[in-house]
């Protein structure tokens, strides 16, 4: 059992990305969300999917920073890990109503409701993405995710000087703008 | 190009990297023109959008990477909690679908057999016909009787008292103190048993052993007039006998001894019974216990049954089955009985080994 400025560290670790967070964290939980999934029509795999996503939820939570913890930090994962497995038994119409509620869970909807939306945009994202292609792609990623200099990208990249790289960067950039929010439109 | 500059502001912007000249310009500029301030809200939230998808995407590079860590460490489920975990959810999932199933299952398999069993119960009672003649009709009584009648004016030590027997079938004689072999479902349900020699002499008999099992039975001469007969003609064998062997019987489907021959067809009897024999021979009721002999005088079998919708196919009981039958007999009634040893009817012509052979195939009735 950790107190509350332990958690409060490890919730800064994740949203720090930081491993050995996220290392503590799954030590300390994973084995009641397994539990609780296999006990309600799930394997093994559920459970790591599951608790995948529930980290993402978690991430997101510590990142935005306006999130304190007001319970146990294994609680509101069980809680987050209960709801998404619910959708997910739903969904697939394997949906158990005697599924068990032993263990003290907090409202949790809309933190799920949030990250279906979020996990939507970073999937249009990552598709727009894949749909510009080559050196498109690799250009912005160098660019906007791995934050090199123009110079470093025109050099790595073969262009004749950093203003021609951001030339292409740009004609790069407007394209995957407009798949992306034709994606994201559609969708709202 | 204007585009272009304006990104690339926003991107200073967003990073900080503008100084405060700059800065203090580009806020003006957005709260003056709303079409730029448009421009920038949408590529704030675009960029803020590829971020959140870069951390994402490492968050889940790092969450898989410490999930294979622990996996290789064994706190995760290796594979080995893996398939019992399927177990578990199969279990979870199916239950009630294996209750039903399960009880359906007893239900069916309970009724099949059921039926397969009465069905097999029906079968075999309409396909094996056993051979004991039951229609002694009004015309055969009164031949009886006055065949009766005759005897009793020609033999006057033997007052028969009168009988009305209500089945007929063979028997043969095992050892000449007066010991007889037959059928089980010869006698059962048997009150009185009367055998009759082929010179219509006749005996009261008792069962002493019977067996529905083999469908064997032994019957002991219970008469006083019954006189000892000696030099039984036939032996029993001490090897198996071969198919397609030619065999022949005495019987009594009519009220006179009845000839009939054929062969020995199959190793086994009705649906691989191996304590019988089938064999190709003309039988009909009355015809049960009568001894299956072949050309060497040896008694292979006991007739017992046909089946009903077949011609010519009839069963006759292994005559090993005898050896166990008189063993049983020995040591509960404490008798000493002698199986026949001397074989007279080899290297006889057929004839002749009827001749001999009759006297000692006997006509059972009862009632």
């Amino acid at each position: 059992m950790k107190t509350i400025e332990q958690e409060t560290l490890l919730l800064k670790g994740l949203a720090a990305n930081d491993t050995e967070a996220i290392e503590t964290i799954y030590r300390d939980n994973f084995t009641v969300i397994k539990a609780f999934i296999i006990k309600n029509n799930g394997y093994t795999d559920d459970a790591l999917d599951v608790f995948q996503e529930a980290m993402i939820v978690l991430f997101e939570k510590a990142k935005s920073g306006s999130f304190t913890l007001s319970c146990q930090l294994q609680t509101y994962l069980y809680s987050i890990c209960r709801r998404l497995w619910l959708k997910k038994l739903q969904k697939q119409n394997r949906f158990n109503p005697s599924i068990e509620t032993i263990e003290e869970i907090v409202p949790v909807d809309d933190e799920i409701e949030y990250h279906e939306k979020k996990n939507n945009d970073f999937l249009f994202m990552e598709s727009a993405l894949q749909k510009i292609g080559e050196p498109c792609k690799s250009l912005l990623e160098a660019f906007y995710l791995e934050k090199k200099s123009m110079p470093e990208i025109a050099d790595s990249f073969g262009y004749t000087n950093a203003d021609n790289a951001k030339t292409q960067k740009y004609k790069c950039l407007v394209r995957l703008k407009k798949i992306f929010f034709a994606q994201y439109k559609n969708n709202m | 190009m204007e585009e272009n500059l304006l990104f690339d502001a926003i991107e200073r912007y967003r990073n900080g990297q503008m100084d405060e000249k700059e800065k203090l310009f580009f806020e003006e500029l957005k709260k003056n023109n709303p079409e730029i301030d448009q421009i920038v809200a949408e590529h704030s939230f675009f960029l803020s959008e590829l971020e959140r998808m870069s951390e994402q995407k490492q968050l889940r590079h790092n969450l898989k990477e410490v999930e294979n860590k622990l996996i290789n460490e064994g706190v995760i489920s290796g594979k080995k909690g893996k398939t019992k975990a399927k177990l578990i959810y199969l279990w979870n999932r199916y239950q009630r679908t294996i209750a039903v199933a399960a009880a359906i299952a007893c239900i069916v398999s309970l009724s099949t057999a059921t039926i397969i069993s009465q069905y097999s119960e029906n079968k075999k009672a309409a396909v094996i016909t056993p051979l004991v003649d039951h229609k002694l009709n009004q015309f055969e009584y009164k031949l009886n009787q006055i065949e009766h009648k005759l005897n009793d004016a020609t033999t006057t030590s033997t007052a028969r008292p009168k009988f009305e027997a209500n089945f007929r079938a063979t028997a043969f004689l095992v050892d000449g103190k007066g010991y007889l072999i037959t059928n089980a479902h010869v006698v059962e349900n048997a009150k009185n048993l009367i055998v009759e020699n082929k010179k219509g002499e006749q005996f009261y008999a008792e069962q002493i052993y019977s067996n529905p099992g083999t469908d064997l039975a032994i019957l002991k001469i219970a008469d006083t007039s019954f006189k000892q007969v000696n030099g039984l003609p036939y032996t029993f064998p001490k090897t198996t006998p071969e198919l397609a062997e030619p065999i022949f019987t005495l019987g009594y489907p009519r009220e006179e001894v009845v000839y009939g021959e054929g062969y020995l067809s199959a190793m086994s009897g009705y649906y691989g019974d191996t304590t019988s024999y089938q064999i190709s021979i003309s039988a009909n009721p009355g015809n049960s216990g009568g001894p299956v002999i072949n050309k060497n005088g040896e008694v292979i079998g006991i007739i017992s049954s046909k089946e009903t919708n077949a011609d010519g196919v009839v069963f006759a009981i292994k005559s090993q089955n005898i050896y166990d039958a008189l063993k049983q007999v020995k040591k509960e009634n404490d008798v000493t009985i002698k199986m026949p040893t001397a074989n007279s009817l080899k290297g006889l012509d057929r004839v002749k080994q009827i001749k001999k052979l009759e006297d000692f195939v006997y006509k059972v009735k009862g009632n």
